[in-house]
């Protein structure tokens, strides 16, 4: 019983955790203006929609990998999941959670797109490092 | 016994994220700022090797092997504590009873060590590695309510240290999952996904503070507004 208790405390907290996690990795890309490039090639404006998280991160495999990103790109992506489905179960009985989903989804659409900024511009100082030599 | 190549390849993983933080920190030249993160981890490291030492000298049923594991857990359950102590330092630095709450910390740390010790001869055990034992377990509850009340304070103080605030969900997040894991082998100890997981989680941790100190500098600020979850 007791164990089933601190089981059932742990996720709760695991949960809590997570999501403040993301968040926070989130909320130090969300002050990053995105370059004009990465806006034609998205589509995102000002702000981003829950709907060009799947295409940024089909851009974002054409792009070279930076390691320091992949374990956050990871943790987001589990996130983007996690509120995927638990719109689609948890938004009938508490409507105030879709909207809520809606924008947390669009701010992880947002860090992808900031990733992928940061990726093109890696691909950009690579390529003129290599013109220069 | 014999190491499965799962279990050895998730322990050398392990002790290589542990050294890659460290080597991240000299690199980024933060080893001193984050002294007890780096200390933490370098005793990680050192007990990785003293128990893989006994483990292939003595066998995993010898007493040799027993000492030592529960040994070595015990002294890095307790710089755990001293890491977290830290990182409530960091938080309240400002602040004028900060003196007050290392004061209180350590009266904590010799409190949860007295009960453990209680215990232990209550159950007529002799003070060897029962009560390391004991002391990591009890530490380890007093881990996750401490980092649970200084992620309270990161929200209320407004903290906006982008690296603090990350290496405080990084540990809460940790001290979660291996609560978690430890309640799931109660309940369900038929899954032998758990033997597995707990070593694997245990590895978060480094990776995470590793990200922490590679992405963001000591000058990175966050809006504390953005860190709070409301539906």
């Amino acid at each position: 019983m007791m164990a089933a208790i601190i089981l059932v405390v742990s996720l709760v907290t695991m949960m809590m955790f997570f999501v403040s996690y993301c968040r926070s990795l989130m909320a130090s890309s969300a002050s990053h203006a995105l370059s004009e490039e990465v806006r034609d090639v998205t589509g995102i404006q000002s702000r981003a929609s829950s709907r060009d998280f799947t295409r940024v991160m089909q851009l974002l495999q054409l792009c070279p990998d930076r390691p320091s990103d992949r374990m956050g790109l990871q943790a987001v992506q589990l996130y983007y999941s996690f509120l995927s489905a638990a719109q689609s179960s948890i938004s009938r009985i508490a409507p105030s959670f879709a909207s809520w989903s809606e924008t947390e989804r669009a701010s992880c659409a947002y860090f992808v797109a900031v990733v992928l900024d940061k990726r093109i511009s890696l691909s950009r100082e690579m390529l003129a490092q290599q013109a220069e030599s | 016994m014999h190491l499965g190549s799962a279990e050895l390849l998730i322990w050398c993983l392990g002790t290589a994220l542990e050294l890659a933080f460290v080597v991240c920190s000299i690199a980024r030249r933060s080893f001193f700022t984050y002294f007890f993160l780096n200390l933490y981890m370098l005793l990680s490291v050192l007990a990785d090797v003293a128990r893989w030492m006994m483990l292939a000298k003595f066998g995993f049923k010898s007493d040799a092997y027993m000492y030592t594991y529960y040994y070595t857990d015990a002294l890095l359950t307790v710089v755990l504590y001293v890491l977290l102590i830290s990182l409530y330092s960091r938080v309240f630095g400002e602040l004028r009873f900060a003196k007050h709450m290392r004061l209180a910390a350590v009266v904590l740390l010799l409190g949860t060590a007295g009960f453990s010790c209680a215990v232990v001869v209550q159950q007529g055990n002799r003070l060897s590695h029962f009560f390391a034992y004991e002391l990591s377990q009890n530490l380890y509850f007093v881990g996750i309510i401490l980092t649970y009340l200084l992620w309270g304070a990161v929200l209320k103080l407004r903290e906006t240290r982008t690296r603090l605030v990350q290496m405080v969900l990084s540990l809460g997040l940790y001290f979660s999952v291996y609560a978690a894991s430890y309640a799931l082998v109660n309940v369900a100890p038929e899954v032998t996904v758990v033997k597995y997981a707990s070593p694997l989680l245990g590895c978060l941790l480094p990776l995470a503070w590793c990200v922490t100190i590679l992405r963001y500098s000591e000058d990175s600020r966050l809006a504390p507004a953005q860190l709070v979850a409301v539906p």
